[in-house]
């Protein structure tokens, strides 16, 4: 099937099999490989992205259900090339380990943030609490989260 | 002393990459023509294997290769580190887990059959084709039945794997004499690592017909067991390390290198090996669970005077590290605390449970449960404060611990746990239902292997003609900044800025060996190698630059990327000038050096005497719980940790290694279980398997101390698996007090919280423990 959508702010015309997940066609048919697969079943919450920029987990939205709609990964989160202000601040707070929950995380903090500039510690957990996170203990993350809003 | 660096928190090498999602793990490496593994696993625990029909299989269009036992050409899998293990292991039975089950299945999961094929797709369906006629046999499923007269046997010698004992003084003499005496049991489930990135691995075949693996491990070594089971030369087979989407010890074992050997050589083309989550839960190694049987007995006034141990870990199916998971356990059996008389008694044993194997403290978080609800319970039953009643006992520099190795440094027992316990602030009070309580766990855990392995670590430090550094060492990086702390040693000795050092390549082939990045080794072991390499190169650059600028190299100063006189930085010459001039001088500019860890014998097999490890590290973890009584629902609301980690290279990184390694700890504490029905799991999904998330994850203050006393560069101790040593015990002792009744059993799940208040309650009797005083 050929599918036409806003990809990380770029127009994307792509072909998959029916059967695929948005996580199938980011990975197998774009080679975009920032989004990874944890559990398969939407419970991990690392293959997190945002769809019209809501977030979802990419191995549970088929993927024709992009068709007409926009999609961001973690490959289009910077800014005219440069990391933005959450990446800088995962970056400065140490918030990456491992680095494979990151993406993910990264892209539930950006929804929050689009939907609540100045979040409390408590709204960034609960916004975040879909993300694991098996390296940090989630404390630099979550003080990451709170210098990105505060560096607004 | 002052560093430029080190101790410093600058943004980790991979930080930037990994914020953009850029780095290439293992699963994310595509080639063309590449094919999709699957792996065919036995439902049952402990069946005979009547037949294994692959004809179907194979003609599924899509499908190149469907390999069973016979394709294999070596079919053993064998655990052979460099080193003394074999004088460790002597009567050990140690059954070598075949690569693909040949006659019988030992667990649920076992390898039976692997499959390339086009797709992922036809890969699963080729799985369901292939026909296995299985007839089911007796298991058996828990270690003490295991170890009865007539019990099924899953190897040829029985199901005792490996004993431990220590023998120090007269235990049972003492015990006799003692004041008071407390005696508990303690038992921990099998616990899943659950890193995010299952095991993951592609493979192919070079120009000089090499076999390439790029393998999600925290064993570059093992490309020796895939050429091992391929009946290959070594050198024919290489592996690259991808930076790993955690480990946590779950990628110390073999995990897909040889079936993604198997299948490479046999169709010569590219292939990708993803487990998945169900085959992650249920194909590798958990942590062992652990009975755990405590006599402790002290005096009135609280000095311990002997201790007895038994401990039972159940090994599940194979050997994989359980004897060297068990020595973890004997060593810490007593915890950080002077017992002048010990007896412990150790066993694993075979069951067809999953194989157990490597989990972050390797044996050391079941015991603190153990040592650390003892102290617990005998200051209730002295009426002592618990901190008093440890700070009393605690080991001190020169003291012996149980194998009677003397401790030649302080470890600030003391003061780690006074400054974790004040860090939680002051009490607070419950609020209806919801019962506020304290507790805490101090904790030893060893850094770095066996003295008697005589493990070592090779690195390659050298220049560049821009003034850069780079670093060469094959030491995997899961994920704790392993490869950037080398990268801070090197700034800090050849006085470079740290984003002026590159280090490349975690490679069996290209890169010197390091070893593996398990038991808290890589800032020992490898740190070192860079520590002296890097110093090597300094001696040149400083060498060259006296040469050039006219001084004593006394007073040449090394510092941000330039050579100075001391006194006169005029007479200034950067380094890529001076590396220049070396190099047409014909100076060298680069070194490769080894560090070889201090070695002693094995210990003693009767008695358990000896040094078994170079160093510890000590700290204590403080934790506050919320406990319904209602519900028995358990909250940690607040935890405090100190350790002495020697000296902090990336004092971020070591925060970090603290404050995830306490909330996997949490996990173990409150949530975490593998359930097994006779050796079947019946949770193998992280919908049913829970771990911590953002809001189980408390509130963590974290207290380093540098005590400049560790064996690593700068003094620095390990931290990786210390820093998850301590946390279950601290929120068992805590929630005993709330719950003003024994929890012993783990998870502790608000089901078993909740019947302990029960009991509590049902109880005549309902004195809180007197350790409450110290909340």
């Amino acid at each position: 099937m050929r599918l036409d959508f806003t990809l990380n702010n770029h127009p994307c015309r792509a072909e998959a099999p029916a059967h695929w997940t948005v996580l199938d066609l980011l990975r197998d048919g774009l080679a975009l490989t920032a989004t990874k697969y944890g559990c398969g079943e939407g419970v991990c919450g690392t293959c997190t992205v945002l769809l019209d920029g809501e977030p979802v987990r990419a191995c549970l939205v088929l993927a024709s259900r992009l068709r007409g709609r926009t999609l961001l990964t973690a490959e289009g989160l910077e800014d005219n090339g440069q990391p933005d202000r959450l990446q800088s601040a995962f970056a400065r707070a140490g918030a990456a380990q491992c680095g494979f929950c990151t993406p993910g995380m990264l892209l539930s903090a950006r929804a929050l943030l689009a939907a609540n500039p100045s979040p409390t510690e408590h709204d960034v957990r609960e916004a975040l609490a879909g993300n694991l996170c098996r390296c940090t203990g989630y404390t630099k993350i979550i003080e990451a989260v709170l210098a990105a809003a505060g560096a607004r | 002393m002052a560093y430029r660096v080190i101790g410093r928190s600058p943004p980790r090498a991979d930080a930037w990459e990994k914020v953009r999602g850029r780095p290439i793990y293992a699963g994310d490496l595509a080639m063309a023509g590449m094919l999709h593994g699957k792996i065919v696993r036995s439902p049952y625990p402990s069946a005979r294997i009547v037949k294994i029909d692959t004809s179907e299989a194979r003609a599924l269009p899509g499908v190149v290769a469907v390999l069973t036992h016979a394709e294999v050409p070596q079919n053993a899998l064998r655990m052979e580190l460099p080193g003394r293990m074999a004088e460790a292991t002597a009567g050990a039975v140690l059954a070598t887990q075949p690569v693909l089950a040949e006659d019988r299945v030992r667990f649920q999961g076992e390898p039976v059959a692997a499959i390339a094929a086009e797709t992922p797709e036809i890969a699963a369906e080729a799985a369901e084709r292939v026909r296995v006629e299985y007839e089911p046999l007796p298991g058996v499923y828990d270690p003490a039945e295991a170890l009865k007269p007539g019990a099924p046997h899953v190897h040829e010698g029985g199901n005792l794997l490996r004993a431990w004992h220590i023998r120090k003084g007269d235990a049972t003499e003492a015990l006799a004499r003692a004041d008071v005496i407390v005696e508990k049991t303690y038992r921990t489930p099998f616990v899943d690592h659950v890193y995010l990135e299952t095991e993951t691995g592609i493979g192919w075949i070079d120009a000089e017909g090499t076999l390439v693996l790029r393998v999600s491990t925290q064993v570059l070594e093992h490309f020796r067991d895939v050429a091992e089971v391929l009946r290959l030369p070594h050198g024919k087979v290489r592996l690259e390390g991808a930076y790993l989407g955690g480990g946590f010890g779950g990628k110390e074992d073999v995990t897909v290198e040889c079936l993604l050997g198997l299948l490479v050589w046999k169709t010569r083309r590219p292939v990708q090996l993803v487990f998945s989550r169900e085959e992650s839960f249920i194909g590798h190694g958990k942590r062992h669970p652990y009975l755990l049987r405590y006599k402790s007995g002290a005096t009135r006034t609280g000095e311990l005077v002997a201790m007895e141990v038994e401990l039972v870990s159940d090994s599940g199916a194979y050997a994989a590290l359980s004897p060297w998971v068990l020595l973890y356990s004997l060593v810490t059996a007593t915890g950080p605390y002077r017992v002048p008389h010990v007896k412990v008694d150790a066993f694993t044993v075979y069951t067809n449970n999953p194989v157990a194997s490597a989990y972050r403290t390797f044996g050391s978080i079941q015991t603190c449960i153990g040592y650390e609800g003892q102290m617990d319970a005998l200051a209730a039953a002295l009426s002592m404060d618990p901190l008093e009643l440890r700070e009393k006992n605690f080991l001190r520099k020169g003291d012996r611990i149980a194998t009677g190795q003397v401790l030649e440094s302080e470890p600030m027992l003391g003061e780690t746990m006074r400054r974790a316990w004040q860090a939680l602030g002051p009490p607070r009070e419950g609020d209806g239902p919801v019962r506020v309580a304290r507790g805490l766990a101090a904790s030893f855990t060893p850094y770095g292997r066996m003295c008697w392995t005589r493990d070592s670590a090779s690195a390659w430090v050298g220049m560049e003609l821009d003034g850069s550094a780079v670093v060469r060492c094959a030491a995997p990086d899961v994920g704790g900044g392993q490869t950037s702390s080398l990268c801070s040693i090197t700034a800090e000795v050849l006085g470079l800025p740290v984003e002026h050092v590159a280090a490349v390549g975690r490679d069996s082939h290209f890169t010197p060996r390091a070893g593996t990045t398990t038991a808290t080794r890589q800032l020992f072991m490898s740190g070192n190698a860079v520590l002296k390499a890097a110093h090597e190169v300094r001696r040149h650059l400083v060498d060259q630059a006296a040469e050039m600028l006219e001084a004593a190299r006394e007073d040449i100063e090394l510092t941000e990327g330039r050579a100075l006189v001391r006194g006169a930085p005029d007479r200034a010459i950067d380094f890529s000038a001076l590396v220049k001039a070396a190099t047409a001088a014909g100076r060298p500019v680069q070194a490769l050096d080894k560090y070889d860890a201090p070695s002693a014998p094995t210990i003693d097999p009767i008695t358990g005497q000896g040094k078994p490890f170079n160093d510890y590290t000590f700290g204590t973890q403080a934790v506050e719980v919320e406990v319904d009584e209602e519900t028995g629902q358990t909250r940690v609301t607040k935890l405090a940790a100190c350790y002495d980690v020697g000296q902090a290279i990336n004092r971020q990184s070591a925060e970090g290694q603290i404050e995830g390694g306490a909330v996997q700890g949490l996990g173990h504490a409150l949530l975490e279980e593998v359930v097994l029905e006779d050796g079947v799991s019946k949770n193998p999904h992280l919908l049913d398997y829970k771990i911590p998330t953002t809001l189980d994850a408390p509130e963590i203050i974290t207290i380093l101390l540098e005590s400049g006393q560790g064996l690593g560069p700068f003094g620095a101790k390990g931290i990786g698996e210390p820093a998850m040593t301590p946390t279950p015990a601290a929120v068992m002792n805590a929630v005993t007090r709330a719950a003003r009744a024994p929890l012993t059993r783990f998870p502790l799940t608000a089901e078993r919280v909740l019947a302990a208040l029960k009991s509590q309650s049902a109880s005549k009797n309902p004195s809180p423990p007197s350790g409450e005083r110290a909340g």
